[in-house]
C-alpha cells in the first residue's frame, strides 16, 4: 500500500533522476549526433541536436579513405589494452598471492614496501627522468605500457585481502597434503576461487589502459605510429587549436598528420573512441559497481 | 613468484626517489642528476617568489574543496533518492549517471568543446541566441572556468561517488524506518533523523580521505578539458599542470622539480594527518 506522501516523493525522485540521466547522456548524444551531421551544416549552424542535414560522410571518410593512421591508432589501443590487462593481472596476482601467505619471510616488510608507494611518490620530474634516461622508453611501446599503469599497490592490497579473507587455509592445506607445489596450488585452487576479484580488477585496469593518453603524450614524441586512439584525438584537437590561433601555422600543424579532418570526422573518431567502452558497459556494470564499493571501503 | 611485481614497484616508484634531489640542484642535462651543482633551497626560493606558487596552490586547494563539498552533497542526495526507488528504471538511472566516469579526459575535452567552441559550439550558436545574448569567447575568459570545471567534475563523478553512499544506505537496518513510519515521521524527518546520522561515519571517512589528497589534482581535468589554453591559466593551473608544463613545455626543470617536491612532501604530510584522524574515529577504516 502506498500512501499519498510516498507517491509524491517517488514522483519527485523519478523527475530528479530523469533530469540527471539526461544531463549525463546529453553531451554524449551531442557528440554522436554531430558525427552524423553534414559538415557544412555543422559549420553554419554549429553543433546541434537537430541538424539541418544528416550525413554519414564522416564515417565513410574514416572507413573508405586509406587513413591507415586511424586504424593503426585504434589497433594500438586494443593491443595496449590487451597486453596491459594480461601483464598487469599476472604480476598483480602473483604478488598479491605471495603477500597473502602467512608464512612468507619478511611479510611485513614486503607489505610495507608495497604500501609505501601509495603514500609517497616522487612525482613527474624524477619519474620522467628515470624512464627516459635509464630505461629509454621514449618512442617505444613500453612507454605506453609501463609507466604508472602496469601495476598499482592499491590493486595488489585489494587482491591480497581477498585471498586472505575468502580462501580458507584448509583448502590450500588440502592441496599441499596432496603434494601440489606452491605454484600449482595457486594456479589450480586459489586463482579459480578468486575469479570475481580478478575480473573486477582486470576491468579497472582495462578501462585505465583504454582511456590513457598521458603516457603517450609524455613518452611518445616522434614515433606517431605508436599513438593510441586517445593520443590521436588529443593531437587532432591541438592542431585545431593551433589553426584557430594562427592561420600561418597550417603547414606546421600538418606535420606528421596527413590532413586535418573536418569537425564531423573528429566527432566520429571520438564516438569510435568510446564505442568499445559503451558496448561492453552493460556486461561490466555490475562488476564495476561492486569494485567501486570494494575500493571505497578500504580507502 | 613475487619478483616481477616487486621489481616493477622498485622501478616505477623507488628508483625515481633519489631524483628528488634535482629540486636542490642547478640541473644541467649534460652533467646528469648527480653531477649537477648543489644550490640548496634556491629553487624553492625562486618558486615561492613567483606569483605562480600562490596561484597553483590556491587553485589546487580551492578546486579540491569545492569538489569535496559539492560532490559529497550531490552524491548523498542521489544515493538517498536511488535507495527509495525500485525496479527497472532505477537501474537505468544508475547506469546512465555512471557512464561519464568511463570516458577519458580527452573525450571529455571534446564534449566540452562541442558546447563551448567559440565559432560552432552549441552554447554560442544555439543557446545564447535563443536567450537573445551575444556569443562569448569561452576559451579566453577565465571567469567562467571555475564553474565549468566544477560542473564537469561533478558530471563525471556523481555516479561513482553515490555508489558507496548507496550501498551504505541499503545496508541500514530497515527496522529504524518501519518504527519511524509507525510514529508518523515524514520522509524528510526520516532522512534528517535516521539516514543522515547513520551516514555520518561514512561521510567523515570519505571526506578525510579526500582531504588527504587535497594537494593532488586530476591532470586531465585541468589540462585537457580547458584545452591547455594560456588565457585560462590563472584559473586552471594546478600543481600537477605546472609541474608538467615546466618539465616538458618550458624546459624549466628546476622550478618544476621544486614544485614537485613541494607537492610530494606536503601531500605526504596531509595523507598521514588525515589517516591519523581517521584512526582516531574508526580504526578499521584507517589505511594503516
Amino acid at each position: 500500500m502506498k500512501t499519498k506522501e510516498t507517491k509524491i516523493y517517488d514522483l519527485i525522485g523519478h523527475i530528479i533522476m530523469t533530469i540527471l540521466t539526461l544531463i549525463a547522456i546529453i553531451p554524449i548524444m551531442l557528440m554522436v549526433i554531430s558525427s552524423l551531421t553534414d559538415n557544412t551544416s555543422l559549420l553554419q549552424n554549429g553543433y546541434s541536436f537537430f541538424p539541418e542535414k544528416w550525413s554519414s560522410y564522416a564515417y565513410e571518410w574514416i572507413f573508405k579513405s586509406n587513413s591507415s593512421m586511424i586504424f593503426r591508432a585504434y589497433g594500438m589501443s586494443f593491443l595496449l589494452t590487451a597486453v596491459g590487462v594480461s601483464l598487469s593481472l599476472a604480476i598483480t596476482t602473483l604478488l598479491a598471492y605471495g603477500l597473502s601467505k602467512k608464512n612468507l619471510p619478511f611479510r611485513d616488510v614486503l607489505t610495507f614496501f608495497v604500501f609505501f608507494t601509495m603514500l609517497f611518490n616522487g612525482g613527474l620530474v624524477p619519474t620522467y627522468i628515470n624512464y627516459t634516461n635509464i630505461f629509454h622508453v621514449k618512442d617505444t611501446f613500453a612507454g605506453l605500457l609501463v609507466p604508472g599503469l602496469l601495476m598499482n599497490a592499491f590493486n595488489v592490497l585489494l587482491m591480497k585481502s581477498y585471498f586472505v579473507s575468502s580462501i580458507p587455509d584448509e583448502i590450500l592445506e588440502a592441496a599441499y597434503i596432496d603434494g601440489a607445489s606452491e605454484f600449482k596450488t595457486m594456479y589450480k585452487v586459489a586463482i579459480p576461487m578468486a575469479k570475481p576479484i580478478i575480473a573486477t580488477i582486470g576491468m579497472f585496469i582495462g578501462i585505465a589502459y583504454w582511456n590513457d593518453w598521458n603516457n603517450g603524450y609524455i613518452y611518445i614524441v616522434k614515433n606517431t605510429d605508436l599513438y593510441s586512439i586517445q593520443n590521436l584525438l588529443n593531437r587532432l584537437m591541438q592542431n585545431i587549436q593551433a589553426l584557430s590561433q594562427n592561420a600561418t601555422n597550417l603547414s606546421d600543424a600538418n606535420q606528421g598528420l596527413a590532413q586535418i579532418p573536418t569537425a564531423t570526422v573528429r566527432m566520429a573518431l571520438a564516438t569510435l573512441g568510446i564505442l568499445p567502452v559503451v558496448v561492453i558497459y552493460p556486461f561490466i556494470q555490475k562488476n564495476f559497481v561492486k569494485g567501486i564499493t570494494l575500493g571505497g571501503v578500504k580507502g | 613468484m613475487m619478483l616481477p611485481g616487486l621489481a616493477y614497484l622498485f622501478i616505477n616508484n623507488y628508483m625515481p626517489l633519489p631524483g628528488l634531489v634535482i629540486a636542490f640542484k642547478q640541473y644541467n642535462a649534460r652533467n646528469g642528476i648527480f653531477g649537477s651543482k648543489w644550490i640548496g633551497f634556491k629553487n624553492f626560493e625562486y618558486l615561492f617568489k613567483t606569483s605562480d606558487a600562490w596561484i597553483i596552490t590556491r587553485n589546487t586547494i580551492f578546486y579540491n574543496l569545492a569538489f569535496i563539498i559539492i560532490n559529497t552533497i550531490l552524491a548523498i542526495i542521489v544515493a538517498v533518492i536511488l535507495s527509495e526507488l525500485n525496479g527497472k528504471r532505477k537501474k537505468v538511472y544508475q547506469s546512465a549517471i555512471l557512464l561519464p566516469n568511463l570516458l577519458s579526459t580527452v573525450i571529455i575535452g571534446y564534449l566540452v568543446f562541442s558546447f563551448f567552441s567559440v565559432e560552432n559550439g552549441f552554447v554560442n550558436s544555439t543557446l545564447l541566441p535563443l536567450l537573445g545574448k551575444k556569443s562569448i569567447a569561452w576559451y579566453s575568459e577565465p571567469k567562467y572556468w571555475p564553474f565549468i570545471i566544477i560542473f564537469v567534475n561533478a558530471w563525471r563523478s556523481i555516479g561513482y561517488n553515490c555508489i558507496i553512499y548507496l550501498s551504505t544506505i541499503l545496508g541500514f537496518d530497515r527496522a529504524y524506518y518501519e518504527s519511524a513510519l509507525v510514529d508518523g515521521a515524514t520522509r524528510w524527518k526520516q532522512f534528517r533523523y535516521i539516514t543522515l546520522p547513520l551516514l555520518k561515519p561514512t561521510i567523515i571517512m570519505l571526506t578525510l580521505m579526500a582531504i588527504g589528497r587535497i594537494f593532488y589534482s586530476d591532470f586531465g581535468l585541468f589540462y585537457q578539458v580547458p584545452l591547455n589554453q594560456g588565457a585560462l591559466y590563472s584559473v586552471t593551473n594546478t600543481i600537477d599542470t605546472y609541474v608538467y608544463r615546466g618539465l616538458l613545455q618550458l624546459g624549466n626543470i628546476s622550478m618544476s622539480a621544486a614544485a614537485g617536491v613541494y607537492q610530494s612532501v606536503v601531500g605526504f604530510i596531509l595523507v598521514l594527518g588525515a589517516n591519523l584522524l581517521v584512526r582516531k574515529i574508526d580504526k578499521d577504516s584507517a589505511l594503516f
